[in-house]
């Protein structure tokens, strides 16, 4: 049983990031949305708890997000994969479920 | 795969409505079935014709409205949702006494089973919101 877990509040606003890092499942994919992109970018002072996250989990971050935001795809934390729309449907598809962090 | 969509929040206050949107384009155009989007809380106010936004602005009930008659997606209303709101079709505007009903041509209204109903015969239901 494979989730998707999809988060869209940015991790400087809300808890919702640690919560959904710290109680999904092992082998869950996370997919960053909205204002959560911003998890993904080195240097912040959540970056160190996405990049011990990432043996746990796959991560992904939606692109047209993080370029609305003027989020340099060269500054995104290596191992996490940058996805557009499509890849957004395909993750849901793959997975059994979708849980929103809302 | 049959995908359902829950949509819970307005078009000025949060991203969720357009993020459904590409969502939903993106999966039509990879030739998955829309089984229905659900407009559920605020998000009975992506339904209304009367929003007049400025012409450079995204005017995101026409959009759905455009999506739905294309590609015959079923936009639901939830009823008690949409009433508070002054979210209205003809025989609810006529039922609470009202002068005119405002929905946006493509979306109907009516109960909470219709998002149950979506829950259960879709292969998925993906939530956008708050």
């Amino acid at each position: 049983m494979s989730m998707l877990h999809t988060v869209n509040k940015s991790p400087f606003e809300n808890s919702s990031v640690a919560s959904c890092i710290s109680m999904c499942a092992k082998s869950s994919s996370i997919l960053f949305i909205e204002d959560a992109v911003i998890s993904v970018m080195k240097s912040t002072k959540f970056a160190e708890m996405i990049e011990s996250s990432l043996k746990d989990f796959k991560i992904y971050a939606l692109k047209p997000d993080l370029e609305a935001r003027g989020l340099s795809l060269n500054n995104v934390i290596e191992g996490v994969e940058i996805i557009e729309y499509e890849g957004f449907v395909d993750l849901t598809t793959e997975h059994d479920s979708v849980q929103s962090w809302l | 795969m049959k995908l359902g969509i829950l949509i819970n929040e307005g078009p000025y206050q949060h991203q969720a409505s357009d993020t459904a949107l590409q969502y939903v384009k993106a999966a039509i155009e990879k030739g998955h079935e829309i089984y229905r989007v659900f407009f559920y809380n605020d998000g009975v106010n992506n339904a209304t014709r009367f929003a007049s936004p400025p012409q450079d602005d995204r005017n995101i009930s026409k959009e759905w409205s455009a999506l739905a008659k294309t590609h015959d997606i079923d936009l639901v209303v939830c009823v008690a949702a949409a009433q508070r709101r002054g979210i209205l079709d003809k025989g609810e505007a006529e039922r609470n006494g009202k002068d005119s009903d405002n929905i946006e041509e493509g979306f109907r209204i009516s109960g909470l089973g219709q998002l149950v109903e979506a829950g259960i015969q879709a292969d998925r239901l993906i939530t956008f919101g708050d």
